[in-house]
């Protein structure tokens, strides 16, 4: 075995003479990477290290070069920012669940039934998007506004009265959910077509009814679509500043709106900072926790390693 | 592991019994009044596309009966409506002679195998199997116990219980859809093309596998296929449909020894094809230039006239036959246990089957006569 083994090695020697092997010392794909990893370093990293930095810097102090302290952290938790923190959690989730619902039948009219004219409602959920948040939200506020174009209309055709929803907290999760629509959208069409038509067939012809159908075949083999565009839209939401500021006044102040503060009215920037690494904290401990508990694979039937566990 | 297929066959369906008990007098098998499952003028139309051409077709309790069909014949169309997956245009399906057209799937007593499976990947293979028992509310260690036994029976290792369905390989998937179905235990069970992606020796066992479950079961099976000798191997009756229609019904050894027409036979594999004409008491064969022995030619016009490969011999000198042709030995080729010759006379290519131990001695190119006897050969109309 050795001998033929031996000889076997020994033959390709008069190839590898004539071209020297050279030795790579920087792998292929790191090369071909390099230049993504350093924008990314360099556009994303060092700004939230410099966040990182300045969240230790006494109060009020606009370098890095003073000696690191923890007032600003102590401050936020001896004050009431939980307060507004709560509200921007409670907001993202009502907003992430109003999605899912509303979502799960458009993507699966989109994913199953709406056939050529679901390009159409693509289109028509996309084109919006080439227009500014801001625009699109002060729209709303045109519709909503007292006099407005809801409320006048009511008031001009039929005489009735409203009151309006405006720079209430309804109208922050109307425009949430109005922007954010798309985001929780695609993902779980993406997630419904993964679900083979003879599958759900197979369960329906099994005796299952629409709803165990749903439950046990549709809901689970979507489920990453669907946990994809909630994560991204929670996350989205519970940064998010424009809807509460626009369509919100001051019914709500939400922790986004405190970051701002900080760094402009307060002109606090190592308190701002700390604010915005304590939502870097929690949101990214949420998600990572999320995905790590759900495991994608399981849920898609994907065993890890050929030969079972 | 062969040895497990040997198991005492289970009693006969109740119902079964209960017919045969009211119909005691039943003069033989299909004159019973009400068929397990019959089609009247069953359609379907999709737009102007008619897939389906008013069938008509009675299928015996615990029969095996195959649709066989070139893809686009509307053979899959054709079980999807059975199923209930697929609305019937016109027509009718009676189950026992229930009409079941407006029963939605979930409802009728019927389970299908389906081309792609359709197991559930997110699944173990004890969750796929148990699924039907499931959605009937049955408890959880009775299911499992039913699971059990079905794997048994399908020779799935014990262990595969708690297996992700994803990591099991083409056969066994092919048996955890099988058991699957069988936990419903339906009436009937449909199966459209499972075996069509599996390599061909596993696909050989699987389908005497399948034939040795409908007799352990006694349950009905209505099989899909395009393949007719898949179709040959398990069936009782063989239906053979072409353009939304059924061409020819009946036992596979009918369909083989006397093909409707010369699409069924030429389904059937190679074989020789002549065309004829009528020619007062006999057949004329224009492409031969000669008149040649049939079979009964009452009724008959113009049409052809199949031989099977296998029915033709090479005539050694002196040799008679009822028909006789001379050409040249062109080629031959080795199909394992036999050899096929193709033997060419003027234009008209003829294809000769010996066994390996009967092959003939010449050479090619050599000047050969080959022939046939009338009754070996088949007349189809069309």
């Amino acid at each position: 075995m050795s001998s033929a083994s031996d000889t076997m090695t020994a033959q390709p020697t008069i190839a590898t003479q004539k071209i020297p092997r050279r030795r790579r010392l920087v792998s292929p794909g790191l090369l071909a990477a390099l230049p993504v990893i350093i924008f990314l370093c360099v556009a994303f990293a060092a700004p939230l290290l410099a966040v990182l930095g300045y969240s230790f810097m006494p109060e009020k102090t606009f370098e890095l070069t003073q000696a690191p302290t923890l007032e600003n952290y102590l401050a936020i938790f001896s004050n009431s920012y939980y307060l507004s923190f709560t509200k921007s959690l409670g907001l993202a989730l009502t907003t992430v669940v109003l999605l899912l619902v509303i979502s799960w039948p458009i993507a699966y009219g989109m994913a199953k039934i709406f056939g050529r004219w679901a390009n159409f409602l693509t289109l028509a959920i996309i084109i919006p998007l080439f227009v500014s948040e801001n625009i699109r939200l002060f729209g709303w506020v045109l519709f909503l506004i007292k006099g407005g174009v809801m409320l006048g209309g009511l008031k001009a055709w039929f005489g009735i009265d409203g009151e309006s929803m405006l720079y209430e907290v309804p109208a922050i999760v109307l425009g949430l959910v109005y922007v954010y629509l798309p985001f929780a959208l695609f993902p779980m069409v993406l997630g419904v077509s993964m679900v083979p038509r003879e599958v759900t067939e197979a369960a329906f012809d099994m005796g299952a009814s629409r709803w165990q159908v749903f439950r046990e075949v549709e809901l689970p083999l979507a489920m990453p679509g669907i946990l994809i565009g909630g994560l991204l839209t929670f996350i989205l939401s519970l940064g998010s500043l424009a809807e509460s500021k626009i369509l919100g006044g001051q019914a709500v102040i939400m922790i986004a709106d405190e970051i701002e503060t900080a760094f402009t009215f307060g002109q606090n920037w190592p308190l701002g900072s700390a604010l915005s690494m304590l939502l870097i904290l929690f949101s990214g401990t949420l998600v990572l926790t999320l995905l790590n508990w759900i495991d994608l694979d399981k849920i898609l039937g994907r065993g890890k390693g050929g030969n079972g566990d | 592991m062969a040895m497990a297929a040997a198991g005492p066959a289970p009693a006969a369906p109740a119902a079964a019994a209960v017919e045969a008990a009211f119909s005691s007098f039943e003069p033989e098998r299909g004159a019973v009044a009400d068929p397990i499952l019959r089609l009247s003028q069953l359609s379907k139309r999709f737009g102007q596309f008619q897939a389906v051409k008013e069938i008509d077709l009675a299928i015996e309790e615990g029969e095996f009966f195959t649709i066989v069909g070139p893809s686009g014949s509307g053979k899959t169309t054709l079980i999807r409506m059975l199923a209930g997956l697929e609305e019937p245009s016109d027509g009718e399906i009676a189950l026992r002679g229930q009409r079941l057209n407006e029963t939605p799937a979930n409802r009728r007593p019927t389970c299908m195998v389906f081309q792609s499976l359709a197991l559930f990947p997110h699944r173990t293979v004890g969750q796929n199997i148990e699924f039907p028992l499931k959605m009937r509310g049955i408890p959880a260690n009775e299911r499992m116990n039913r699971a059990l036994e079905l794997m048994r029976q399908l020779r799935l290792p014990e262990d595969y219980y708690k297996k992700q369905v994803n990591q099991c390989s083409g056969g066994e998937r092919q048996r955890i859809a099988l058991a699957r179905a069988l936990a419903f235990d339906p009436e009937i069970l449909f199966f459209d093309e499972p075996l069509s992606a599996i390599d061909f020796r596993l696909r050989k066992t699987l389908e005497k596998e399948l034939k040795d479950i409908h007799r352990e079961t006694g349950k009905t099976f209505i099989y899909i296929t395009h393949s007719l000798e898949e179709a040959m191997v398990m069936s009782d009756r063989i239906g053979i449909m072409r353009a939304g229609e059924l061409v020819q019904v009946g036992a596979p050894d009918e369909i083989y020894s006397r093909p409707a027409n010369r699409f069924v036979s030429e389904f059937m594999g190679e074989v020789n094809v002549l065309e004829v004409k009528r020619n007062g008491g006999g057949l004329h064969c224009p492409a031969l230039g000669t008149d040649l022995a049939a079979p009964d030619i009452n009724g008959f016009d113009s049409g052809f006239l199949v031989i099977r490969p296998e029915y033709l011999r090479f005539l050694a000198p002196g040799e008679e036959a009822e028909n006789r042709v001379e050409g040249v030995l062109y080629n031959e080729y080795a199909l394992g246990s036999r050899i096929q010759y193709q033997v060419r006379v003027g234009e008209q290519v003829f294809l000769v089957e010996k066994l390996r131990e009967q092959r003939y001695g010449g050479q090619l190119d050599d000047k050969v006569a080959i022939g046939w006897d009338a009754r070996d050969s088949v007349l189809a109309p069309e």
